[in-house]
């Protein structure tokens, strides 16, 4: 059996670097990252496969996979990398990217949704208010809950940004 | 600008789940003679995790409408959250020094008739009570036999201290400015294998993957009940959401988590009842 050879995207690379990835191509694959990555200790994501994926333009290889949203951020790679490469930086850039085509889990959208519409990413249920209450605290904490002036500036802003239309499927 | 008034953001998941948390803060705070104004009409940071990976420019700009809030009424920002922290520190810091950045994002904000001038600075709790507080006036107010807890796994996260060559608090590897504060209490942190790993919940993999989240929680607290502790002490709303919530799904551990704040606020003699600890998921029995 043979597998059918992978076409590069030429330009990907450079389209990283410009979404903020801009030490993508420091990277001269030692592996570092990946023995240092909490995640990939517990799955099969490997940063290292992820940054050479990047640098050769295998797009497609990158864009649907679920290992670019195996990162928890946490910048243990970032920190140890021996070259530079500042690798959440370049995450952050191929996960722009793969939202713009349209690759958003439906639990993200879900806290896409509810920062972009009611100014925070939890709720505040009644039994929160209770405590609130009763630990001497306003019922309801003063933030865009209690101006409705403040939430249409922050849903102004995701309208301005296209954030809405991301949300509703991509932009590309 | 005087920083012992500052601008208490509050983000999401302490006012809304752990307002334990937001009262114990209150309270410390007050007692050691800082002021505390309240940001009025603040959002989510927005969460980094998601909102940066999504679209970096939104994630910028509703961060930096929160920071004109502090800056018109001439104040800098407190968060005692590590993610509320990275959102607006990591703004702030690429606004203040980025001319461009900051133009970007300013033709964003006069849409809400809102500008940014490039000066607000962004502290973080751990980092401010030990700099800025003191270990001294911390000491000053522990209560003689304090009692329980002793032995204590100190989780710093991971946006507090990195990226480092932006953040510039402590080593990222071997930190201690967390760990002298919880000694300064009169507990004693407890070395741990894999110390500084993440608790597994950030970058939206709670949200997305929660098996893989929970996979990285459990190795942690692994290495911590191997090493002894009696409780988690963690300095972010969510990692302790991730330490509180993750014990309930796995099923085992047992080990109560506090932030900094609620353990203060046990060691300052404060009344039990003003740290809200009956929401905790794991209980906490000390």
């Amino acid at each position: 059996m043979t597998t059918a050879a992978k076409k590069p995207d030429a330009e990907f690379a450079k389209k990283v670097v410009e979404a903020g990835g801009k030490t993508l191509n420091l990277c001269f694959q030692c592996g570092t990252c990946t023995g240092s990555c909490p995640s990939g200790r517990q799955t099969a994501f490997r940063t290292r496969k992820l940054v050479r994926r990047a640098q050769l333009g295998l797009k497609d290889d990158i864009m649907k996979s679920d290992d670019l949203w195996l990162c928890t951020t946490c910048y243990t790679c970032y920190e140890r990398c021996p070259r530079g490469v500042e690798i959440v930086d370049v995450i952050m850039a191929l996960r722009n990217m793969a939202v713009r085509e349209g690759n958003m889990a439906p639990q993200h959208k879900k806290i896409a949704e509810l920062i972009s519409k009611t100014g925070h990413m939890v709720n505040l249920r009644d039994e929160d208010k209770v405590l609130r209450k009763k630990l001497g605290l306003a019922e309801v904490p003063p933030t865009v809950l209690i101006s409705p002036e403040a939430l249409n500036q922050v849903k102004k802003i995701c309208e301005v940004t296209g954030f809405y239309k991301l949300i509703e499927g991509g932009s590309k | 600008m005087s920083d012992k008034k500052m601008g208490f953001f509050l983000g999401c998941i302490m006012p809304m789940r752990y307002p334990g948390i937001e009262s114990a803060t209150r309270e410390v705070l007050k007692s050691l003679g800082v002021e505390l104004v309240e940001l009025k009409g603040a959002s989510c940071c927005p969460a980094p995790g998601v909102t940066r990976s999504f679209d970096q420019t939104t994630w910028q700009a509703i961060a930096a409408r929160n920071l004109t809030i502090a800056q018109s009424l001439g104040v800098n920002v407190l968060t005692i959250c590590n993610g509320c922290f990275d959102s607006l520190f990591e703004t702030a810091h690429q606004l203040n020094h980025d001319p461009e950045k900051l133009k970007k994002i300013n033709k964003i904000l006069k849409e809400v008739g809102a500008e940014y001038k490039g000066e607000t600075q962004v502290r973080h709790f751990v980092e401010y009570l030990h700099n800025e507080v003191g270990l001294d006036a911390i000491k000053a107010k522990v209560k003689e036999n304090g009692g329980k807890p002793l032995k204590a796994a100190v989780h710093y996260g991971c946006h507090f201290l990195k990226p480092s060559n932006v953040k510039k608090i402590d080593n990222p590897e071997r930190p201690v400015i967390f760990d002298e504060i919880v000694e300064a209490l009169g507990v004693k942190s407890v070395e741990y294998k894999d110390k500084g790993t993440c608790c597994g919940a950030g970058g939206g993999v709670r949200a997305r993957t929660p098996d893989v989240a929970l996979k990285m929680t459990k190795e942690n607290l692994t290495n911590m009940k191997a090493a002894g502790v009696e409780v988690i002490i963690d300095c972010c709303p969510f990692c302790h959401l991730q330490y509180d919530v993750g014990q309930a799904e796995l099923k085992e551990f047992g080990i109560p988590v506090l932030h900094l704040s609620q353990l203060m606020g046990l060691r300052f003699g404060l009344d039990k009842e003003k740290l809200g600890l009956e929401v905790h998921k794991t209980p906490v029995k000390l």
